[in-house]
C-alpha cells in the first residue's frame, strides 16, 4: 500500500504552477480562531490563489468549516466566537473590519452544507441579493436573474416557473439555485462549506461540473468530506488536522506524493 | 442474507403471539375511540355554546332583528337596546392594542433572538412570560390606580395639544383629559398582549433553521433585511398565530378593560372620550339586568363577541391563505 489508492483528475501531464506562483485572491496569515477559551484555529497561513479552486479536507472537527467560516466573517454571528490575525482581500483584511460586513459578504459568496432556499419565488430568490445592493429595472432584474440561473446551470429547468416557490425544486436544484444566489451579486470569491453532503450522486456530479466552470470568473474554496470530490475538482487542496494546517500544495502532488505521512495516512484511509 | 429474514420474522410473530392479542387490539380499539371521543366533544362544546347563545337571545334577536347591530341606544329604563357603543368600542381597543403590541412584540423578539447578548436572554424570556401570568384584574387595577391619573396628567394634555389641531386625526384626540377611556384601555390592552405575542414570536423565530439566516447574511443583508425578508415570510404562520392569540384575549379582556374604559354609552370619535366593550358591559350590568329584554340583550352582546372572533380567526386564515399564494405555489 505504498501509492494512494485515489486518482486525480490529472490535466495531461502538464504540472500545476506552485501556490506562490500564482497571484493570491485571499491572504490568510497567522489566523488564530477561538470558540469562547477553545482554540479551533492554529496560527493558519496560506495564500487562495485566484480563478482556482482550492480544496480543504481532513477529518470531523479540524477546522476546515471554521477557516471556510472566517473569510466572511459569519462567526461574527455568534458573540462567544472570534479570531486574531489577518484575511486579506485585496489588502483589506476582513478579521479587523468593524463596518462594512455586509458589503465585504457580497464580494465573497457563500453556499452552505443544504440547501437554503428562501421563502419566496424562484425569481425572489435570486433577486434578494440583488435588491440589497443594486436597484434595477423590472427587464435588467429579469435579466439578471436569467444570466446567474443560466451561469448555474439551472435556467433550462425552472424557466417556465420562475413564480413556483423555491421550496418546490429537488435537492440537487434547490443547491443550484443557492448557488445562483450566490453569483447573482457578482462575487469575486465563491465559499462552498461541503455543498454536495445532502446530495446525491447525479446532483453532485452536476454541481462539480458546475465548479469546474465557475472557476474561470470566481476564485474558488472548497470544503469538503470527500476526498474524491477534493480530487476530482480541486487544483490545490490544503489538509487540516486539529485546528493546524498540516500540507498544502498542488492537487496532485497532495493526493499522489504527500510530504507528510499524516497526509498520506488520511488519505489513504489508514487514518480518519 | 435471505436465510436471516424468516428466522427474524418468525421469532417476531412469535413474540407477538406471546402477549394476548385480544387485550391489544381491544385496548387499541378503546383508546382510538376515546381520543375521538374527545375530538368531537369540541365540536359538541362549540355548537352547545352557540345554540345557547342564540336560544338566550331569542327575545331581541325578533325584537330588533340586524337594527340591534347599529343602533347606539342602550336605554335599560325604556328597555330599548342596540349593540353598536360596544361593539365600537371593542374594536377600538382591540385595534389600538395590535397597532402598538405587534410592532413593539416584533422588536422584542428580534432582540431576544438575534440581538441580546447571551447572558441576559434567560432573564428577559422569563421576565415576559412572568408578564402574561399576571393577572388582568391586576393590570385593571394597576391601570386605574397608577397607570390612568399619569396617563391624564402628562401624556394626553400633550397629545390633545400636538395631534388635536390636526385636521382630520383631530377628532381622534379631542375633549378633556379624562385618564380613563378608550386610548386608555387600548393601552393597557397592548400591554397584556405583547407578552404573548413577544413569546410566541420568540419562539418561532428561534425555529428558524440558523443555516438559512446565515445564508442571509451570507449575501451581505442586515440584521433588519434578514428579520423582516428571510425570517418573518418563513415564519408567518407562527407569527400570525401570535397575533391571533393576542387579538383573541384583547378582544374578549374583561376585567382590565372595565377598570379603565369608562363604561359609557356614547358613541364619540374621539380616542380620550370613555366608552364601553361587550365583555366589560357583560360584567357590569348581568348583576342588574332585571327585565327579560334586558337579559336577551345582554346574551346576544356575547353572541356577536362569539360571531366578531370567529370573523377575525376566519381572516387570518384568509391572510394565510393569500401570503401562501404570494410566496408561489408549492408543486
Amino acid at each position: 500500500m505504498n501509492r494512494p489508492l485515489i486518482r486525480t483528475a490529472l490535466r495531461a501531464g502538464e504540472p500545476a504552477p506552485a501556490v506562490a506562483e500564482l497571484p493570491a485572491k485571499l491572504r490568510v496569515r497567522h489566523l488564530n480562531f477561538y470558540y469562547g477559551a477553545y482554540q479551533a484555529l492554529h496560527d493558519i497561513t496560506l495564500d487562495i490563489p485566484a480563478n482556482r479552486v482550492t480544496a480543504f479536507i481532513g477529518p470531523s472537527g479540524c477546522g476546515k468549516s471554521t477557516l471556510l467560516r472566517s473569510f466572511n466573517r459569519m462567526y461574527s454571528l455568534y458573540p462567544d466566537q472570534h479570531a486574531e490575525g489577518e484575511v486579506l482581500l485585496d489588502s483589506v483584511n476582513i478579521i479587523e473590519l468593524a463596518r462594512d460586513l455586509p458589503l465585504i459578504r457580497a464580494k465573497i459568496g457563500m453556499v452552505f452544507q443544504k440547501p437554503t432556499p428562501f421563502p419566496m419565488s424562484i425569481y425572489d430568490n435570486i433577486a434578494f441579493g440583488v435588491r440589497l445592493f443594486e436597484r434595477l429595472s423590472k427587464r435588467q432584474m429579469d435579466e439578471r436573474v436569467e444570466w446567474a440561473l443560466t451561469r448555474a446551470a439551472l435556467w433550462p429547468e425552472v424557466r417556465a416557473k420562475l413564480e413556483q416557490s423555491g421550496d418546490s425544486l429537488s435537492g440537487g436544484q434547490q443547491q443550484r439555485l443557492c448557488i445562483a444566489r450566490c453569483i447573482a451579486i457578482k462575487p469575486e470569491v465563491l465559499l462552498l462549506d461541503e455543498p454536495c453532503s445532502a446530495l446525491d450522486p447525479i446532483s453532485t456530479a452536476r454541481i462539480e461540473e458546475l465548479i469546474t466552470e465557475l472557476k474561470n470568473d470566481y476564485t474558488v474554496v472548497l470544503v469538503t468530506h470527500n476526498m474524491q470530490q477534493a480530487a476530482r475538482v480541486s487544483d490545490y487542496t490544503a489538509y487540516m488536522y486539529l485546528g493546524q494546517l498540516i500540507e498544502y500544495g498542488d492537487t496532485d502532488t497532495i493526493f499522489i506524493k504527500p510530504q507528510s505521512k499524516q497526509t498520506e495516512d488520511y488519505i489513504t484511509g489508514r487514518f480518519g | 442474507m435471505s436465510a436471516v429474514l424468516p428466522i427474524s420474522e418468525s421469532a417476531r410473530t412469535d413474540e407477538v403471539a406471546a402477549r394476548s392479542p385480544r387485550h391489544g387490539s381491544w385496548g387499541d380499539a378503546l383508546f382510538e375511540n376515546l381520543t375521538r371521543l374527545f375530538a368531537l366533544l369540541v365540536f359538541a362544546l362549540l355548537a352547545a355554546i352557540l345554540i345557547s347563545l342564540v336560544i338566550g337571545s331569542e327575545l331581541t334577536l325578533q325584537k330588533y332583528g340586524l337594527g340591534f347591530l347599529w343602533s347606539a341606544q342602550w336605554d335599560p329604563v325604556q328597555e330599548n337596546f342596540g349593540a353598536l357603543v360596544p361593539i365600537y368600542g371593542t374594536l377600538v381597543t382591540s385595534l389600538i392594542a395590535m397597532l402598538i403590541g405587534v410592532p413593539v412584540s416584533f422588536g422584542i423578539a428580534l432582540f431576544l433572538t438575534e440581538l441580546s447578548p447571551t447572558w441576559l436572554k434567560r432573564p428577559l424570556g422569563t421576565a415576559i412570560e412572568l408578564l402574561a401570568a399576571i393577572p388582568s384584574i391586576i393590570y385593571g387595577m394597576w391601570g386605574l390606580f397608577v397607570f390612568a391619573p399619569l396617563f391624564q396628567a402628562h401624556v394626553q394634555p400633550a397629545l390633545i395639544e400636538s395631534l388635536g389641531s390636526v385636521p382630520g386625526l383631530g377628532r381622534l384626540f379631542a375633549g378633556p383629559p379624562l385618564g380613563i377611556g378608550m386610548l386608555t384601555a387600548g393601552l393597557i390592552l397592548s400591554i397584556m398582549v405583547i407578552p404573548f405575542i413577544a413569546a410566541v414570536m420568540r419562539d418561532v423565530f428561534e425555529l428558524v433553521p440558523p443555516l438559512l439566516k446565515e445564508s442571509a447574511y451570507a449575501l451581505g443583508a442586515t440584521t433588519w433585511e434578514v428579520m423582516w425578508r428571510v425570517v418573518l415570510p418563513y415564519t408567518k404562520v407562527g407569527v400570525v398565530g401570535g397575533i391571533m392569540l393576542g387579538l383573541g384575549r384583547a378582544l374578549g379582556e374583561t376585567m382590565a378593560v372595565t377598570f379603565v374604559i369608562g363604561n359609557a354609552y356614547q358613541l364619540a370619535a374621539s380616542l380620550m372620550a370613555p366608552g364601553n366593550s361587550i365583555a366589560s358591559a357583560l360584567a357590569n350590568e348581568f348583576t342588574e339586568a332585571v327585565g327579560d329584554v334586558y337579559f336577551s340583550a345582554l346574551i346576544e352582546l356575547g353572541l356577536l363577541l362569539f360571531l366578531i372572533t370567529t370573523i377575525v380567526l376566519a381572516f387570518s386564515k384568509l391572510l394565510l391563505m393569500r401570503l401562501a399564494r404570494h410566496e408561489g405555489a408549492r408543486t
